[in-house]
């Protein structure tokens, strides 16, 4: 992380300025302690989180819970890029697929444990986010967001045809019963899962909090108002970009992987899909784009939404679920273009807590 | 590999490819107006085609014949979703935007499948019908009616928009919506009329694929795809661009397929945008 050393192109000396400036300009909040509202608040959820696979022991209840938890941790991945530094992505299931893929691949062929396999789809991302970054990065606005958008179709239908990971079909990974924590597979209970995925997350956004309040998270914020300003302010954009996706595509790895390892089956068709990007991207903007809890509470609402909607209305082909889905999301962008963090913030008090917000309106 | 091989890859590349730049050009024009991309573009034409089918199957209509409803109906689908939407959140994020459009291409997939099940169906004998045979090359008659179609579709708009009042009223307003609307232009009603254009020109090219092409839900993903590609390539808001970008698209796809590899058709379209967006950043006519 290159948050604590000063931009190339700006000396030294001027760096304390750019901050100050760029601070001011921003309008951001400053670096306040958490109030103890808030951490009394947090406390809270964490304990409801904690103890809830133990009150709700049916798979079904822990499986959505799951499914919230690896949908918030991609939503958050995509925030770091598209939210903070302004660049949006349509393609970001290419890191999706890829974390999923290298560590599906590496044990179903090597019997490699898939937390090492993690490790290297991480690498590989952000690997796939550099080359990607490089000739992408001059692009503005909608050039941007369709390059990635051809370039996520592209690695779909060349996995579809590539052989050595077995084609149109996939990888299916081999069911193992011991080790299971080694194996990262836990055929008896979704209890592990379910902390597994609740640890990612966990992980993903306290890494967002504390890049919010770092050099390099006011610089992404720079990036996103105004590139030109932020360029001659002496911010070196192609870095912070780089250095964004970069980070963005590892967390959509370990998004990959647990996803791999929780289905069992990596296909091309599921793991790269447009759809993917889109709805991590829906789900990011429903929420509240460019907020630390935004992602979290657009996937804490739209996934069940989208799981109790096709368990009550769908199966019948008929679709009702995401006549709703599609309904409810023109709805939200009509009246609450902020998102839902909007109405979060209503109940729970007049101020905007600090870290809820990048726009700094306290 | 013969020449007459090649010659049939482009002749049906460039037929194609007319119909890939008429359903850009719609996506283009609304762009170039709000800067909004209409993602649910693919959708529109998707109805279009629905349209085209059931006034053949409920009234005996034939797809050359409806034409005009079709693109009637679209039109009062594109200026519905102006005053429905996109008017609410002209002044939000891009962001904002795209989810709008998304969740509008969601919506109505849905209601399609709902309404109208998921299968395939296709019009059976259209007055076009069969191909005909020109020095040992074959081109299938629906195939080069539809091509015509939205050639001269296309020839109309491009008329239309640089030598009526009201098409120059709409390009002073993609232009200076302020100045355009100190200088008396309902901008409001110019947005209404450009979302109406866009989509009667995707309800056109819906309605002409009807004659020989599968209807279902999901038939506009592909075509709405390959019209952001083409509408990128050939700069956002740009007609020409969009005209140039989509017979591209249509060459390289049928050459592409033909010459290296059937499988690998699109990842070529799609990696000729990305070299042409690496030369130039704005698209081969984008303004900026």
């Amino acid at each position: 992380m290159p948050s604590s050393s000063p931009p190339p192109l700006s000396p030294p000396s001027r760096a304390t300025v750019d901050d100050a400036s760029l601070r001011a300009a921003l309008d951001e909040p400053s670096r306040k302690p958490l109030s103890g509202r808030q951490k009394a608040l947090g406390c809270l959820a964490a304990a409801v989180l904690l103890a809830y696979p133990f009150v709700f022991d049916g798979p079904f209840p822990q499986h959505v819970m799951i499914m919230i938890f690896l949908y918030a941790l991609m939503a958050q991945s995509w925030n770091i890029m598209a939210g903070y530094c302004g660049q949006i992505s349509l393609g970001h299931a290419v890191f999706f697929g890829i974390g999923a893929y290298s560590s599906g691949f590496l044990f179903a062929t090597y019997h490699i444990s898939p937390w090492l396999g993690m490790l290297v789809g991480i690498f590989l991302a952000m690997a796939m986010a550099l080359v990607i970054g490089i000739p992408t990065f001059r692009l503005r606005g909608h050039y941007f967001a369709i390059a990635t958008l051809v370039i996520g179709e592209s690695v779909q239908i060349i996995f579809q045809r590539w052989e050595f990971v077995g084609a149109a079909r996939g990888i299916w990974l081999p069911i193992v019963r011991e080790n299971a924590w080694l194996n990262f597979q836990f055929n008896e209970s979704k209890i592990p899962y379910y902390f597994i995925a609740l640890g990612f997350l966990a992980l993903a956004t306290l890494a967002i909090w504390r890049l919010e309040r770092s050099k390099a998270g006011y610089y992404f914020r720079a990036i996103r108002e105004d590139p030109d300003a932020a360029s001659s302010l002496g911010v070196n954009i192609t870095l912070y970009k780089t250095v964004a996706f970069m980070m963005s595509a590892g967390f959509m790895a370990m998004a990959g992987t647990f996803f791999s390892q929780y289905i069992l089956i990596v296909d091309p068709e599921n793991v790269f899909a447009l759809s993917l990007s889109i709805l991590v991207l829906l789900m990011a903007v429903m929420g509240g784009v460019g907020t630390l809890l935004g992602p979290i509470i657009g996937a804490a609402v739209l996934v069940p939404l989208s799981e109790y909607t096709r368990i009550y209305l769908g199966g019948t082909g008929g679709a009702v679920d995401l006549i709703i889905y599609g309904a409810l999301i023109m709805l939200i962008c009509i009246y609450k273009p902020d998102g839902l963090i909007g109405i979060a913030k209503q109940w729970l008090g007049r101020r905007p807590p600090p870290e809820e917000t990048a726009h700094g309106d306290a | 590999m013969t020449l007459e091989i090649i010659i049939q890859a482009i002749i049906s590349g460039l037929l194609m490819g007319f119909v890939y730049a008429l359903i850009a050009a719609g996506l283009s024009l609304i762009f170039g107006l709000m800067e909004i991309v209409n993602f649910a573009h693919g959708e529109f034409m998707m109805l279009g085609m629905y349209a085209a089918f059931w006034l053949w199957s409920l009234f005996g209509l034939d797809p050359l014949v409806s034409l005009p409803i079709c693109a009637a109906l679209l039109f009062c689908l594109g200026v519905a979703t102006h005053y429905g939407i996109i008017r609410h959140i002209l002044n939000a994020s891009m962001l904002v935007q795209i989810c709008a459009t998304f969740g509008l291409a969601i919506f109505l997939r849905a209601s399609a499948q709902f309404l109208w099940t998921p299968d395939f169906r296709t019009i059976s004998h259209p007055i076009v019908e069969g191909r005909v045979e020109i020095m040992g090359i074959f081109i299938g008659l629906p195939q080069l009616v539809a091509s015509l179609g939205c050639l001269l579709a296309f020839a109309g708009l491009y008329v239309f928009i640089n030598r009526t009042d009201t098409g120059l009223a709409l390009q002073a307003t993609a232009q200076d919506r302020e100045a355009a609307s100190l200088m008396g232009i309902p901008t409001d009603r110019m947005y209404a009329l450009g979302w109406g254009i866009g989509s009667a020109c995707v309800g056109v090219a819906g309605g002409l694929l009807a004659m020989f092409y599968f209807i279902f839900p999901e038939v506009g993903f592909l075509f709405a795809l390959l019209a952001y590609v083409a509408v990128a390539m050939g700069g956002f808001g740009s007609i020409t661009g969009a005209l140039f970008a989509g017979l591209l698209i249509g060459l390289m796809e049928s050459l592409g397929g033909l010459l290296i590899d059937p499988s690998f058709k699109y990842v070529f379209i799609f990696a000729m945008y990305l070299v042409v967006v690496f030369f130039r950043p704005q698209g081969l006519f984008g303004r900026y």
